[in-house]
């Protein structure tokens, strides 16, 4: 009798732990609007962890693999705004709810937790849609980021160049791990 | 039982971040942006311009400070380097310039081919290879007894630097530079130098510069004397703007290497700067 009450934890254990899906292909691009210059560039090097048991999700972007036109811009994005030498990966990590593995297609979901972009950490919700095709999941979403709540200091005299506001895109195409 | 259970699943989230920072592969890490430009004060740096960059150069050196009041300390007097540069490949560039001093032109190319790197891979320093060819265009007639190849030079450099940390950067600058015509009681045609300098930046946008070029094998009788520059670069946004203070008024490898005759101490110093300004000619990605 009291042997196989042992094996029980195990059993909640991997319930818990629960089925996860990492990602297959990653898209991740930003767009800031001002009025002398556009700046746009994008990243598919992050990776991602999507328990779809327990609905947590974490993901992690490097900076230094944000591509852009201009190589001078590349440069000082990485050397003077975001210093991607003290802090190499923008993270997130929280629990997404709104979804339900079990249905197929499309699902308004929302993710909450902490967004660590320049060594600031911030607690953000972010409106996004989830669909799910056999084995395989897709995330998209879309969502503001504002540099000052992560210390991304912009210099006066190039207010006109950058705004203070960036637009964030993200698509992630998962697979079961 | 549900104790257990609760605490799993708090710790989860954190869990979850730790296993994804593990399934990643140790990336190879490039060191960028070692110094600002492609000009340490007089000389070169290790910095290659990215593919498809052009990069306008205006320097400007006045006239020493211990010509006195009546010559308004050398602001009267201006010598000027234009030069543009382009990068071939992210680690290739050419450029050509012209500088007042002799109505010397230059071309030359540059070739990055050694990257500092760490993380799956270490290399300690970046080193670029520095090749130009110089021809002096003044006086106009040539002197009696010389042939117009007298007015040529060539010079090589191997620019080794490595980025110390986010602020420190350090650059040796072996070099040779050949000069077809040299009076040759005081001088060797083959001139060997060993340059040394560096940058030290203070906030984001400003850092302190300095550069020696220390000659080798310098004859008895030798006029010339070792270049000595000091600087602040500034940067905005596709500029970088660079205060000089340098005993040398040449602008060309020849010319602040080999021939300098100012002496830093005695007073002989020449403010100037020099102006890049980069623009994109095709889309680096």
């Amino acid at each position: 009798m009291q042997k196989w009450l042992w094996f029980l934890p195990f059993l909640f254990v991997q319930a818990v732990l629960g089925q996860k899906m990492i990602l297959e292909k990653s898209y991740v691009s930003f767009f800031s609007k001002a009025a002398i210059e556009d700046i746009k560039a994008e990243n598919t090097e992050s990776v991602s962890l999507f328990n779809i048991s327990t609905n947590e999700i974490v993901f992690s972007i490097p900076i230094k693999d944000f591509k852009f036109d201009k190589a001078l811009m590349k440069e000082h994005f990485n050397e003077k705004y975001l210093e991607s030498e003290k802090f190499p990966k923008a993270t997130f990590s929280g629990n997404v709810s709104g979804f339900r593995k079990e249905i197929k297609g499309d699902q308004s979901v929302i993710a909450k937790g902490k967004m660590t972009i320049h060594g600031v950490t911030n607690e953000i919700d972010v409106p996004g849609s989830i669909s799910k095709d056999g084995e395989k999941a897709t995330i998209k979403a879309i969502f503001k980021i504002k540099l000052a709540d992560y210390k991304v200091k912009i210099p006066q005299l190039l207010w006109k160049n950058i705004a203070d506001q960036v637009e964030v895109k993200i698509e992630f195409f998962y697979k079961p791990q | 039982m549900g104790f257990l259970i609760t605490s799993i699943t708090g710790f989860a989230q954190d869990d979850l971040l730790k296993e994804l920072e593990q399934t990643e592969k140790p990336k190879i890490e490039y060191a960028t942006a070692t110094f600002k430009g492609s000009r340490l004060v007089n000389g070169q740096t290790v910095e290659a311009k990215g593919k498809g960059e052009l990069e306008f150069i205006f320097a400007h050196r006045f006239g020493a400070i211990s010509s006195g009041s009546y010559n308004l300390f050398g602001l009267d007097l201006a010598y000027v380097r234009l030069g543009l540069e382009y990068g071939i490949t992210d680690n290739v560039g050419v450029g050509f310039g012209r500088n007042s001093v002799d109505k010397t032109m230059d071309g030359y190319v540059r070739y990055r081919f050694l990257r500092q790197t760490s993380g799956a891979r270490n290399m300690p320093v970046t080193v670029t290879a520095f090749v130009n060819g110089a021809i002096r265009t003044s006086p106009e007639q040539l002197p009696a007894g010389q042939i117009y190849s007298d007015r040529i030079s060539y010079t090589a450099q191997l620019l080794i630097a490595r980025k110390f940390s986010s602020n420190l950067s350090l650059q040796l600058m072996p070099t040779i530079v050949h000069r077809n015509a040299v009076d040759k009681t005081v001088e060797n045609n083959s001139l060997i130098a060993l340059g040394a300098g560096g940058r030290y930046k203070i906030t984001r946008s400003l850092a302190l510069t300095s550069e020696y070029y220390y000659r080798m094998d310098v004859k008895d009788g030798n006029q010339f004397r070792n270049s000595l520059g000091l600087g602040i670069d500034i940067e905005t946004g596709g500029h970088v703007f660079q205060l000089v203070m340098t005993n040398s008024q040449g602008i060309t490898e020849r010319a602040f290497i080999g021939e300098t005759t100012g002496d830093f101490f005695g007073g002989d110093i020449h403010l100037g700067f020099n102006v890049t300004r980069t623009f994109q000619l095709k889309k680096s990605k």
